[in-house]
């Protein structure tokens, strides 16, 4: 977990996207190998396949279609620190009343969660509860899921393709070049 | 002050760190990773909070009498994959908006006028 702390410190601090875009797939490897731990396998090669492997991809492909480096900033901004720290302050403060962390007794493990690990086997028949419950008892808002990656389909298609259309006939030649 | 919250915390570092990439980073796509560091907090958040002392992963075992919790599980799935989705068109976006300004720098858009 610290080991992700630093990796996010790094990727706020670090100007050279390129760079950027590697930690942040190793924040994303780090935080799947995380879901391992907390026995969220399902989750885990998601993240790892997701956001470690087709986000890179993309983000290497928005890199490549503009600049790799970030303008110079200045690095420590005051407000906005201000502003984060405060947020932090009250979330942190609103943790004091959370549940301790793997405590059995926690609400959230009181009231759908034991339904369905006790009833998905006969009524489902998959081991996997986590299967069992996205594609049969969550099954519409896996459906929307695939209508919401539908849609961001769609609009990429539309903003790029659209615009090397428009960049042929509308802009002037230096504009053009990535 | 025990022990147990250090997940809670270390997300809400996290977190603070993805929030304060996103407003103070005039780069369009440091922007965007901001907000994938953001989210995989909130992520680790449920995760954590799905975790059962003792528990193990909820697949159906012989033998095995206790389960972590599948709900988060299932949750967090639906949300990686949204998040790819608005992560796609946002970097669409960016390279749209490098087309036609030549730059994806916020202040460097803001003098060609882009943004009011």
């Amino acid at each position: 977990m610290l080991l992700l702390a630093g990796t996010a410190l790094a990727i706020v601090l670090l100007r050279d996207l390129f760079a950027v875009v590697m930690l942040s797939a190793i924040f994303s490897l780090l935080s799947a190998s995380l879901f391992v731990l907390l026995d969220a396998v399902d989750v885990a090669f998601t993240e790892a396949a997701v956001g470690a492997g087709i986000s890179t991809v993309l983000m290497l492909g928005a890199l490549a279609l503009t600049s790799t480096r970030e303008k110079a900033s200045r690095n420590f901004q005051l407000v906005p620190f201000l502003v984060v720290l405060l947020t932090g302050g009250v979330l942190v403060y609103a943790t004091l009343d959370m549940p301790r962390f793997g405590d059995p007794q926690a609400p959230i493990h009181q009231h759908v969660a034991p339904r369905y690990l006790n009833a998905s086997m006969r009524e489902v028949g998959v081991e996997n509860v986590v299967s069992a419950v996205l594609a049969s008892y969550r099954g519409y808002d896996t459906y929307g899921e695939t209508m919401v990656i539908f849609t961001a389909a769609v609009s990429v298609l539309l903003l790029l393709g659209g615009g090397r259309k428009r960049s042929r006939t509308e802009l002037e030649p230096p504009e053009e070049a990535p | 002050m025990s022990p147990g919250l250090f997940n809670d915390w270390i997300v809400i570092f996290l977190m603070m760190t993805g929030f304060y990439t996103l407003i103070t980073r005039g780069n369009l796509i440091k922007k965007l990773i901001g907000l994938g560091v953001f989210q995989v907090s909130v992520f680790m958040l449920y995760i954590s909070m799905g975790k059962v002392e003792g528990g193990t992963a909820p697949i159906l075992t012989e033998g095995v009498v206790h389960y972590s919790n599948p709900l988060p599980h299932v949750l967090i799935l639906t949300a990686i994959v949204v998040g790819i989705a608005t992560l796609a068109v946002g970097l669409a976006l960016t390279v749209r908006i490098q087309e036609a300004y030549g730059t994806i720098e916020e202040d460097e858009i803001r003098e060609l006028g882009g943004i009011e």
